[in-house]
């Protein structure tokens, strides 16, 4: 109704300088976001002007009842495209009240790697392609597909436009917009092949930004589809049967790549990966292996194999990169659940960190 | 439509120099709100300057027919963030035409225990947690809730995001936002552990304040359930079984306890507190022995606990007011449906004015 959303679009800044912080954290399963706000003075400009706070971890899972309490950290902030004016969404990491890291937070260890010597000379550049799929609430079945049916074989969805093949942009083009708004690094947005299946990418973002952003992007579309009454899925493989799943691609540069020369580093980094399939593909994401086949565009889990131009490779090097011996390559294996401070830190830490 | 929002969004400021007053009081059960409007030469900005008004006891339970006047005190003004301009809401308690305090009224003990020298020279700081569950109208089951059936157990909801996750986040925004543009001192918001239930704090606030402000913080919340079709319920256990109940945990503390040795006099505090346990429980709210079980974040009601960061003891301390040796501590056992102003001034009472 007009006066609800009257109240919900006021513009505070003239009747106050508090603001409100909305901090968020990721949960115990390490894939649920969750978040609470408060008010703080204004105007904040960086996270470290934020108080930190603390929230019960005994339910997220995070704590036992008798000694509950997690502390959050403000890491990074955002515009809030949801309450405007000087409101901010705060991206948090969460430790015990003595200073330590619990173990669902991945960003600490992640931030040790990029803050290590030879990885920040490197400034590593990352570009996450987040796909997802909206499911219909209640029955949790995918947005656009008839309810105890299916819709027409892949082939028209990818890109498209129309009432009959493309199922939730309302949703994406407010996402896009919203993380614009943000400051978020958002580059692009597309349709998918499976229909009612999107992605977005964040990047070229340098070090542990990259995952910042994918962690607010995240929460900003959850956000967004619990307004538009839609259900957020990032499972890799939402639908069995000839249906594409969900990856969450990352593209990787570093100092030394984009530069003269470059093609042969990405080739001795891709090397590396190779020998460390397995410790990777166990960080990837739960759930993979009910995605990568070797079908839909995706190498066998089992298999490491990279080529240009080929999206049925685990890494793909794009043939721009060839033709002018330098560039980035994607690593075409994380899948849409995966955690992105586990994920870049890792290539990091694999490519410029480790030896053989 | 169109018309009916552009009148009830005039701003009258520009034609005269009129405000309206709503006056708001606590009904006959103690528990329900009422209000009427007056039009008043503006601008106001002191209660004082407001006049008494009356109403008409008989239809609320709190006076016979043939003697019905009651009589409005106003005791604290706020910005009206409905009719917004200069228009305001006056929080008010309730006498006799011949000047006492009618039953119902417990405001005016609550004053006269703030007033208290020693009690005034502690400065009592108060941050209530008012927690409260959105039902579905006409039905009065749980907002979100299918109806005839229960969502999946709690888990996902604590500060939980998404269609699936979170329920009525546009009534707790625009209260939030409505709050603050009123001059409430609302800290924060956050999701609760029951699907449908949330919660806001108020403070920290000094003495009687803390009490007017929840009050009309409930009535800001409730007018805003009304414009969005939802009914708020201030039920401490508004569904039985393995669901969380609804409380009005009481943050507290005195100068004595925010300075250099203030972690003894908390400990004192609450020796005072356990000995009084009975009598404290007795007046804060009906029905709280549904809720206080000793499960579900809550202890038995029989028996008084107090921990660190325990969220299953009576009263808890956060861990930071032990470690700095300084601070305050939370008296988890209120009802959502507790007086703040019975509960605020007993807990200075018991803790500042009574000796064992």
């Amino acid at each position: 109704m007009a006066n609800l959303t009257d109240l919900v679009n006021l513009n505070l800044s003239e009747c106050t300088n508090m603001i409100i912080a909305e901090y968020i954290w990721v949960g115990g399963s390490g894939i649920d976001l969750r978040s609470k706000a408060r008010t703080v003075k204004g105007p904040i400009t960086d996270a470290s002007q934020l108080p930190k706070w603390n929230y019960d971890g005994s339910s997220t899972g995070q704590a036992p009842g008798e000694d509950s309490e997690v502390i959050l950290y403000p890491q990074a902030i955002f515009k809030d495209p949801f309450r405007r004016g000087d409101n901010i969404l705060v991206m948090c990491d969460c430790y015990t009240p003595q200073g330590q890291p619990i173990p669902t937070n991945k960003r600490h260890n992640a931030a040790k790697i990029f803050s290590h010597p030879a990885v920040a000379a490197e400034v590593p550049w990352y570009g996450i392609e987040q796909e997802y799929t909206l499911l219909q609430k209640d029955v949790n079945w995918p947005l656009g597909w008839p309810v105890g049916g299916y819709p027409g074989p892949q082939g028209p969805y990818y890109c498209s436009a129309g009432a009959d093949k493309a199922f939730g942009r309302d949703i994406v083009d407010a996402h896009y917009k919203a993380c614009l708004y943000s400051g978020i690094n958002i580059s692009g947005i597309n349709g998918e092949v499976m229909p009612g299946q999107w992605e977005f990418q964040v990047g070229p973002s340098v070090g542990i930004s990259a995952s910042d952003e994918i962690w607010v992007a995240r929460y900003i579309l959850e956000r967004i589809t619990e307004v538009a009454g839609v259900v957020l899925s990032l499972d890799p493989k939402p639908i069995m049967g000839d249906w594409n799943g969900a990856g969450a691609h990352t593209n990787f540069s570093t100092k030394s790549m984009r530069e003269p020369g470059g093609y042969e580093v990405i080739k001795k980094a891709i090397e590396k990966l190779g020998i460390r399939h397995a410790e990777h593909i166990a960080a990837y994401g739960e759930g993979n292996e009910r995605r990568l086949t070797g079908h839909h565009e995706t190498a066998d889990i089992n298999t490491f194999k990279w080529g240009v131009a080929n999206r049925g490779a685990s890494i793909r090097v794009g043939r721009d990169t060839e033709k002018e011996g330098k560039g980035y390559f994607e690593d075409r294996r994380p899948a849409s659940n995966m955690d992105p401070y586990v994920v870049t830190a890792m290539i990091a830490e694999t490519t410029l960190l480790w030896n053989p | 439509m169109a018309s009916l929002t552009d009148l009830v969004n005039l701003n009258l400021s520009d034609t005269t120099e009129k405000i309206i007053a709503e006056y708001i009081w606590i009904g006959g059960s103690g528990m329900d709100l009422r209000s009427k409007a007056r039009t008043l030469s503006g601008p106001v900005t002191d209660p004082s300057d407001l006049p008494k008004w009356n109403y008409d006891g008989s239809s609320t339970g709190q006076a016979p027919g043939e003697d019905s006047e009651v009589i409005l005190h106003p005791q604290a003004i706020f910005k009206d963030p409905f009719r917004r301009g200069n228009n305001i809401l006056v929080m008010c308690d309730c006498y006799t035409p011949a000047g006492e305090p009618i039953p119902t009224n417990k405001r005016y003990n609550a004053a006269k225990i703030f007033k208290d020298l020693e009690v005034a020279a502690e400065e009592p700081w108060y941050g209530i947690e008012q927690e409260y569950t959105l039902l579905q109208k006409d039905i009065n089951w749980p907002l979100g809730w299918p109806v005839g059936g229960f969502p999946g157990p709690q888990g996902p909801y604590y500060c939980g995001v998404g269609a699936d996750k979170s329920f009525g986040r546009d009534i707790v925004d625009a209260h939030y936002k409505a709050c603050l543009y009123a001059g409430i001192n609302i800290s924060g918001i956050n999701g609760e552990v029951m699907p449908g239930q949330w919660e806001f704090q108020v403070g920290p606030s000094v003495g009687i304040s803390s009490g007017d402000q929840i009050w009309v913080a409930r009535y800001i919340l409730e007018r805003i359930t009304e414009i969005a079709g939802v009914v708020v319920s201030f039920d401490p256990k508004p569904i039985p079984g393995d669901w969380n109940g609804a409380g009005a945990h009481c943050n507290y503390s005195t100068k004595s306890m925010r300075n250099e040795g203030g972690y003894e006099i908390i400990k004192s505090a609450i020796e005072k507190l356990k000995l009084r346990h009975k009598e404290h429980i007795a007046a804060y709210g009906e029905g709280n022995e549904r809720r206080l079980t000793g499960r579900h974040e809550t202890a038995d009601i029989h028996t008084f606990s107090w921990g660190v960061a325990n969220r299953g003891a009576s009263v808890r301390v956060g861990r930071e007011t032990e470690q700095n040796g300084k601070g305050y501590f939370e008296d988890r056992r209120p009802a959502s449906n507790m007086d703040p102003y019975v509960v605020t001034s007993m807990i200075a009472e018991t803790t500042i004015i009574w000796k064992p």
